[in-house]
């Protein structure tokens, strides 16, 4: 059988010239993302580059040993152990503890404070919601260094001092601090006591760490308000309409109905906020409150080491807002609706 | 061997810029900080701002007080005009950053000169000579009835973090094993305000910066210093290592400023004397002192008659010192450690030579 002589291919539509490769799709982004990569890390390898060779000139290459080199200098409030024969890194260690410190209560504080001025904020009381939009516009408009000062030198420092304190049983409130009864020395009950015109304690909040934390939980609460305000805001009104067709109270249908529904729309603005809240901590050298910066601070001038005392800040605020986003990020998943 | 010098301060120049990138071509036969001065036609100099006697903005909107005047004298000898100065307010923290950085050609902000602070392993500074031996004191209510460092027992005490007088009191009250709680804050102004709001028991500083504060108080007369000095606090106007040839052209301003009080020239009779210099060849001293001859000016990058110049824009140290500090002025301190070498005072200028 003579084999079919092969058809004639059928005229198949024309394909496109391909076009030249700086015009193809495929390539050109490459080629950007690729030069725009490459500009990114000559500029960092130029700004490092530059950093090494002038601090080798300098004499001033990247030491730690300064660490080890006893501070000199005290602090005036520490949880952890301080004098000033101690090193460094003991000092920025207290430091980052006073920190700490300030920084988890402040977060409650704030939440507490936030979370009760979000739902006053959908109160029927007339009053109770206008002090609410009151208290946040007038706190979020203001910059924090100045209501810190404010609180610190116009609210705290007015306080009486001496005998003269604000005396409660087992609580003293003087200019100093506020001092609290507890187990001192060898577990005795011991009350505030004034020992050569100073208060002395077993428990004793300083007046810096009173103006900070306030300072911080009502600036905070303003913008933690707004968020909780926003998530309530979110869950549709046939909830509220239903709940009350059932016969609850308004704080009940809050509490049971609206604001579990509204955590999925709060957790990741409040995420934001306890972050802000980590970070504004470091004005609290404002306020005469010893706390990381501070001692950093100190440090960097004592030593001169610049670049080595700026790099353990810059680490340890990082690792401090990136365990509370750790954090935060957990909680919104565990609020996030799960599908069945 | 000029050139590995001169390289090797562009290099430290650069270095004192860090990240900021750096463009030097290592010539140039100045100190590139002098052209720079010259070139921008003003001089920027870092002071306190807020300190009575030494550096503060008076009634009339302009800077007053010694180390303004030292930044006014050395503005005078390198641009012929006392006025062009730019002055930045900083604080304790930021002045050696600000130094550092070129951010000011020069701090004249009653900084102590101390060991790690001239060390080029340290803060890296060039000490130019001091302008006013000073000592730590500590200012109490005189209501306190506090008569020294033991009745500070316990009690707490302001001072202002990043200084000197943070570990000064640190080591005295550690001798003395006298227990007590330092309220450190950033600015001497917040400082001061937490003692005048009762905060403290006491404040620490310079007894110089302790008498002019008091000044500013609301009852000056219910303050009181102590007797105790804790410290040595040498006050001394300060460049950065990165430019010896600067550092020496200020360094040696200065001096002029306390050699024209030793040679009895003023402010007022300073354009009489050159007059004479000019006219009495047998007065080689004040010849080459003021110019007329030699070629001073000349080897530190300045003009001949830098000392003239300087004179005639503040007066000599003694005048400086009178109107800002001393009698004349309302802090009314004594010239104490800071008279003249011939007076049994430690201001001793080297020879011109």
């Amino acid at each position: 059988m003579a084999p079919v002589p092969p058809a004639d291919p059928a005229p198949r539509p024309a394909t496109p010239p391909s076009p030249p490769w700086w015009r193809d799709r495929r390539i050109v982004p490459w080629v950007v993302q690729a030069v725009v990569g490459l500009l990114v890390l000559l500029l960092i390898a130029f700004l490092l580059g530059n950093l090494i060779r002038n601090l080798t000139a300098a004499g001033l290459l990247l030491s730690w040993r300064w660490l080890q080199q006893p501070a000199g200098f005290d602090i005036s409030e520490s949880v952890i152990p301080f004098n000033a024969q101690l090193p460094y890194w003991r000092a920025l260690a207290a430091g980052l503890v006073n920190t700490i410190r300030a920084v988890l209560v402040g977060l409650v504080g704030a939440t507490l404070l936030g979370t009760l001025v979000g739902m006053a904020s959908f109160s029927h009381n007339g009053l109770l919601r206008r002090l609410a939009r009151v208290y946040v516009e007038v706190v979020r408009n203001i910059p924090l260094l100045l209501q810190l000062v404010f609180w610190y030198f116009v609210v705290f420092l007015t306080l009486p001092n001496g005998l003269a304190a604000i005396q409660l049983p087992g609580v003293v409130l003087a200019k100093s601090g506020l001092y609290i009864a507890g187990f001192g020395e060898g577990l005795r009950w011991m009350g505030p006591s004034l020992v050569n015109e100073v208060w002395q304690a077993p428990l004793r909040l300083s007046v810096e760490f009173g103006a900070l934390l306030t300072g911080l939980i009502v600036y905070s609460g303003a913008f933690i308000a707004e968020v909780v305000r926003g998530g309530i805001a979110a869950v549709p009104k046939g909830q509220w309409e239903a709940a009350s067709s059932l016969g609850l109270s308004w704080f009940a249908t809050l509490r049971r109905i609206v604001l579990p529904q509204s955590l999925r729309v709060i957790v990741p603005g409040l995420n934001t906020q306890y972050i802000s809240l980590a970070k504004n901590s470091s004005l609290a050298v404002a306020v005469g409150y010893t706390d990381l910066y501070s001692v950093a601070e100190t440090t960097l001038n004592q030593t001169g080491r610049a670049v080595e005392v700026i790099l353990v800040l810059l680490a340890a605020y990082l690792t401090l807002d990136l365990l509370i986003s750790a954090l935060m990020n957990g909680l919104n998943h565990l609020v996030q609706i799960r599908e069945r | 061997m000029f050139r590995t010098r001169t390289r090797s301060l562009v290099v430290s120049l650069c270095a004192a810029g860090l990240l900021a990138g750096c463009a030097g071509d290592g010539g140039g036969v100045q100190s590139q900080k002098l052209s720079t001065i010259t070139g921008r036609g003003k001089l920027i100099c870092g002071v306190e701002g807020k300190l009575p006697g030494f550096s503060f903005v008076g009634p009339d909107g302009k800077y007053l007080g010694l180390d303004v005047d030292v930044c006014k004298a050395v503005a005078a000898a390198v641009l012929g005009d006392p006025e062009k100065v730019e002055y930045r307010d900083l604080n304790s923290s930021e002045r050696f950053a600000a130094l550092a950085s070129g951010e000011v050609d020069l701090l004249s902000r009653n900084t102590t000169m101390t060991l790690s602070r001239d060390a080029a392993g340290g803060n890296g500074l060039s000490f130019a000579p001091t302008t006013f031996y000073d000592g730590q004191g500590v200012l109490v209510p005189v209501a306190s009835g506090i008569k020294d460092l033991k009745g500070l027992a316990g009690k707490p005490i302001c001072v202002e973090s990043g200084t000197t007088t943070e570990l000064n009191l640190a080591d005295r009250m550690r001798e003395q094993n006298i227990p007590y709680t330092p309220l450190k804050f950033q600015t001497s102004d917040q400082t001061f305000a937490a003692y005048l709001g009762d905060r403290c028991v006491a404040v620490t500083s310079d007894r110089s910066q302790l008498a002019g504060k008091r000044t500013s108080f609301p009852k000056p007369d219910d303050h009181t210093l102590l007797p105790v000095v804790m410290s040595k606090e040498p006050l001394t106007p300060a460049t950065t290592n990165g430019d010896p040839a600067w550092a020496d052209a200020v360094r040696w301003i200065v001096y002029g400023l306390m050699q024209a009080e030793e040679s009895g020239i003023t402010q007022a009779n300073v354009d009489a004397k050159l007059a004479e210099a000019k006219a009495n060849t047998n007065q080689a001293d004040l010849r080459r002192f003021l110019g007329v001859e030699g070629d001073f000016g000349k080897q530190l990058g300045l003009p001949p008659d830098f000392v003239v110049k300087a004179v005639k824009a503040v007066g000599n140290y003694g005048e400086i010192f009178d109107r800002n500090v001393g009698p004349a002025s309302a802090l009314k301190l004594d010239r104490g450690l800071n008279r003249q070498w011939k007076d049994g005072g430690l201001i001793y200028s080297p020879p011109f030579r």
